[in-house]
């Protein structure tokens, strides 16, 4: 199990170089002079060769990518051009915001998911095993965006029921302790401020929650169904246990080990879709900074901010890895 | 008598409406598109910036609310010597630096701060000089070249020595890049060793006390109680960051913000409908045009670059693309501009005409060229590449066939300043309400030089006598005789096509009283109250 670990572990590195070279080329291959298209149509020549020196852009590419992985090692990311505060703190400024609504989401797709599909399992080809498989496909199909913006029609400004975008109505405002308001408002004991947070998370955790959501009722199902046709859920109704006690326990326990490993996975497209749907919900985490960052040829930020996410969903995957190894010693064994 | 009582009572109505009492107190939260970059004004270039830093700081001098005008701020007067090398201004006694959370002391404004803030982006061993960058608009407006030296003649008088006459240096001192900051607070933070931190913690003289800042989210600001042209009618302000139009839009029907910047175009009817919404609009200090590259055969004959004029259908172009949001244009400056000349008469659509006149300048059959379309939409354009689809339409109706050519957008301003297009499509936003900003920037022999501003690369001696001699003048009603005259030569000579002039449209609640649009692109907020 040790050597497997260290394996993976060993892999995970080559792979990292890769994505940060990948990254590196991506910025500085792309046309245009980054200095010029940040200017724009007022610069003078001298600003503009100013600002390509201080970007280091007038030495060789792999002399910049030398100092670039050098740097990222100590976790120095250089200045952002636009803000000129550390890269590195502005990630972190706005990292909370973004795991919050990651794992709100997740909360979302894990237990609607879970429970529709289990349910759409047991009432095989019933009229709420279509509709949610339908439903399923139709999540995973809808682009987020599109979606949220539906979900802001009719429940912020038809219903009226839930608030537009942002993290918090402008009459409250939250300490900053852990970064995740829902926390920090139940420290200070600010309840409203709490109801307030946990209100404008409904909308993006649902919208950003439902292609994992789809696709876990999916999985969930059809793990389901593979288990409820084993001899041993036969023995359990025979010994008279209660409905649910055999979904519950025995079948769902053993089905549920391909779900883990999907929830897993999940994590990384839910920070991909969370670019998005920070854009459509106003919400202040990396995606949005990103999506700007790319627009401003800001390259410090974008390379941070790629390159956080990429290692983040690298290690999620050994993690996740290293778990199912755990519980499925065939996986090691190959 | 009944009728008349009735006129009667809804004129004392409208009245009283029109000239209510302005209410003190409540927030107003207004919504854009992206958050700020920096709180420290000297370094940036973005409108987003400068919305929050406007409310911070104040100038020597400020734009009269709504227009292009220029009126006292800090400074209450000021004298130009005669031969316009030297400006003396007397600064405004007792007003004070705000007091916040991370910055306590009680500062009085005094001719140190404007000669910090002002000489930090002249003087390269200025000990602040090297904090947070390069000085983009310093350099853009070509103050190092315009300014020789900043001195304190006392506490309350400051003189400014030119290298040359420049009549547009009092508007620069508007702009927001000459916005004063407080000299004893830099000088705190530079002996504690974080001396960047002035572009997140500002403290200025301005309307608004920074309070706090949450990145892409919002920036919560209070009135200045002190403020020294009386508190502002609102007790607090929110810059709220809502990137997505339509959210944006959402935001303001349900209530929770009070203004929103930069609507859809096809949102703006279904907004006008909301009876709890109303509309503020503005022509945009801006001009979006086509040039035609005079060092380029056949451009460099006047009777070509007429005929193309004739033979594109502005208004259709205005209609089709700007969707409502601009007005054609004439002049290469905006209606919103002093000096904007409206007596010219512009060129009518006349296809039929375009031909014979190809035809005199020996080309009956037309010729083939190219259009250059810009990849990114700007205020002044808001699709490039439509633009360019209409004209080129337009033209082979009268035989002359154009292969549309487009870059990204970095490549596409490399290479028209160098002059590698035949025609190009490309706009200007005015930076300080000054005439010589686009005449001069665009359109004279100077900024022919490449890389060229002036992307006609038309040069001519009358047009560039005429605005030279506007520039190093200071008397303003002389200076409008001169570029009005300027606009007839352009007129005359043809070297762009003048497409567009953007119209900003701003909705807000119905309950916002007194605001109004900056022609330069700022939103202030200083008259701005809510009605119940």
């Amino acid at each position: 199990m040790l050597y497997y670990i260290v394996k993976r572990l060993f892999w995970a590195i080559p792979t990292i170089i890769g994505v940060s070279i990948l990254v590196f080329a991506m910025i500085h291959l792309a046309p245009g002079d980054p200095a010029l298209v940040m200017l724009g149509e007022h610069a003078s020549k001298e600003s503009v060769e100013k600002l390509r020196k201080e970007m280091g852009l007038d030495k060789p590419l792999y002399v910049q990518y030398i100092i670039f992985a050098k740097k990222a090692l100590k976790g120095d990311f250089g200045k952002s051009i636009k803000s000129r505060q550390d890269v590195i703190k502005e990630f972190w400024d706005r990292f909370p915001a973004t795991v919050e609504l990651t794992v709100v989401s997740m909360f979302f797709a894990v237990i609607i998911g879970i429970a529709a599909g289990i349910i759409a399992s047991v009432k095989r080809y019933s009229v709420f095993d279509y509709t949610s498989m339908v439903g399923s496909l139709a999540g995973v199909s809808m682009p987020v965006f599109w979606l949220g913006l539906l979900l802001i029609y009719f429940f912020a400004v038809r219903l009226e029921w839930l608030p537009v975008s942002g993290r918090l109505s402008y009459e409250f405002y939250i300490d900053k302790i852990t970064g995740f308001y829902l926390i920090d408002s139940l420290i200070a004991k600010d309840y409203e401020a709490f109801w307030d947070a946990l209100k404008h998370l409904i909308l993006p955790g649902f919208a950003l929650g439902t292609i994992p959501m789809a696709i876990i009722a999916r999985m969930t199902r059809s793990s389901m169904l593979d288990v409820l046709k084993e001899e041993y859920i036969k023995t359990a109704k025979a010994k008279g246990c209660s409905p649910l006690r055999v979904i519950m326990i025995h079948a769902f326990r053993n089905a549920s080990i391909p779900v883990v490993t999907i929830i897993g996975l999940m994590f990384g497209t839910l920070l991909a879709g969370a670019i998005l749907t920070e854009t459509t919900f106003s919400w202040p985490g990396i995606g949005k900074w990103l999506v700007n960052a790319v627009y401003q040829r800001d390259f410090p930020v974008v390379q941070c901010a790629t390159l956080i996410i990429a290692v983040i969903f690298i290690v999620i995957n050994l993690l996740v890895d290293i778990v199912y190894a755990l519980i499925n010693p065939k996986v090691r064994l190959d | 008598m009944k009728k008349f009582l009735l006129v009667v009572t809804v004129l004392a109505l409208l009245i009283t409406s029109a000239f209510a009492e302005p209410r003190y107190g409540g927030t107003l939260v207004f919504g854009r598109g992206g958050d700020s970059v920096t709180m420290d004004p000297a370094h940036a270039t973005d409108g987003e910036t400068f919305y929050a830093t406007t409310q911070i700081y104040d100038n020597l001098v400020q734009f009269k609310y709504g227009t292009t005008e220029i009126e006292p701020a800090l400074a209450e007067s000021w004298e130009v010597s005669k031969d316009g090398l030297e400006y003396v201004f007397h600064l405004r006694k007792g007003v004070k630096f705000h007091k916040t959370k991370f910055f306590k002391e009680d500062v009085e404004f005094t001719a140190d701060d404007v000669i910090f803030s002002l000489k930090r982006q002249l003087d390269p061993n200025h000990p602040y000089h090297k904090v947070g960058g390069a000085y983009e608009y310093w350099q853009a407006m070509d103050m190092s070249n315009i300014v020789k030296d900043i001195v304190k003649v006392d506490k309350y008088t400051v003189k400014f020595i030119l290298n040359k006459p420049e009549a547009p240096f009092i508007a620069n001192l508007a702009m927001d890049f000459a916005s004063i900051l407080c000299k004893k607070y830099a000088d705190k933070l530079l002996k504690e060793g974080r001396p960047e931190d002035i572009g997140r913690f500002p403290v200025g003289t301005g309307p608004f006390v920074f309070v706090k800042w949450i990145k892409d989210d919002r920036i919560i600001f209070k009135a200045n109680k002190d403020y020294w042209a009386g508190r502002p009618y609102i007790d607090k302000l929110i810059l709220k960051v809502i990137p997505n139009n339509s959210v944006r839009a959402a935001e303001l029907k349900t209530g929770q913000i009070h203004i929103m910047d930069f609507p859809n175009p096809e949102e703006v009817a279904e907004l006008e409908k909301d009876p709890n919404i109303k509309l503020v609009k503005q022509e945009g200090l801006n001009v979006g045009y086509l040039a035609m590259n005079t060092e380029k055969k056949p451009f460099d004959n006047p009777l070509v670059r007429k005929a193309i004029y004739l033979a594109i259908n502005k208004k259709d172009i205005v209609d089709a693309v700007y969707a409502g949001f601009g007005v054609p244009a004439k002049n290469p400056i905006p209606p919103t501009m002093w000096s904007y000349n409206d007596d010219i008469k512009d060129y009518e659509y006349n296809p039929e005409e375009a031909k014979k006149l190809l035809a005199k300048a020996g080309y009956p059959n037309g010729f083939e060229t190219d259009i250059w379309a810009m990849p990114v939409p700007r205020p002044y354009m808001p699709n490039g590449r439509k633009v360019a689809e209409a004209i080129q339409a337009d033209l082979a109706k009268v035989g002359i066939k154009a292969k549309i050519v487009s870059y990204d957008w970095g490549t596409y301003l490399q290479k028209t300043k160098y002059g590698e297009h035949s025609m190009a499509l490309l706009g200007w936003t005015g930076d300080n309400g000054d005439p010589d900003n686009f005449l001069y920037v665009l359109l004279s022999s100077k900024a022919a030089v490449k890389p060229a501003q002036n992307i006609a690369f038309y040069r001519s001696k009358e047009f560039d006598s005429l605005i030279e001699k506007a520039k190093v003048i200071t008397d303003k009603e002389e200076r409008t005789k001169l570029y009005r005259k300027a606009q007839e030569v352009f007129h005359k000579d043809v070297p762009w096509v003048p497409i567009a002039h953007s119209i900003v449209v701003e909705p807000m609640r119905k309950n916002v009283m007194g605001f109004k649009l900056d022609p330069v692109g700022k939103r202030r907020f200083h008259k701005v109250w809510l009605d119940k």
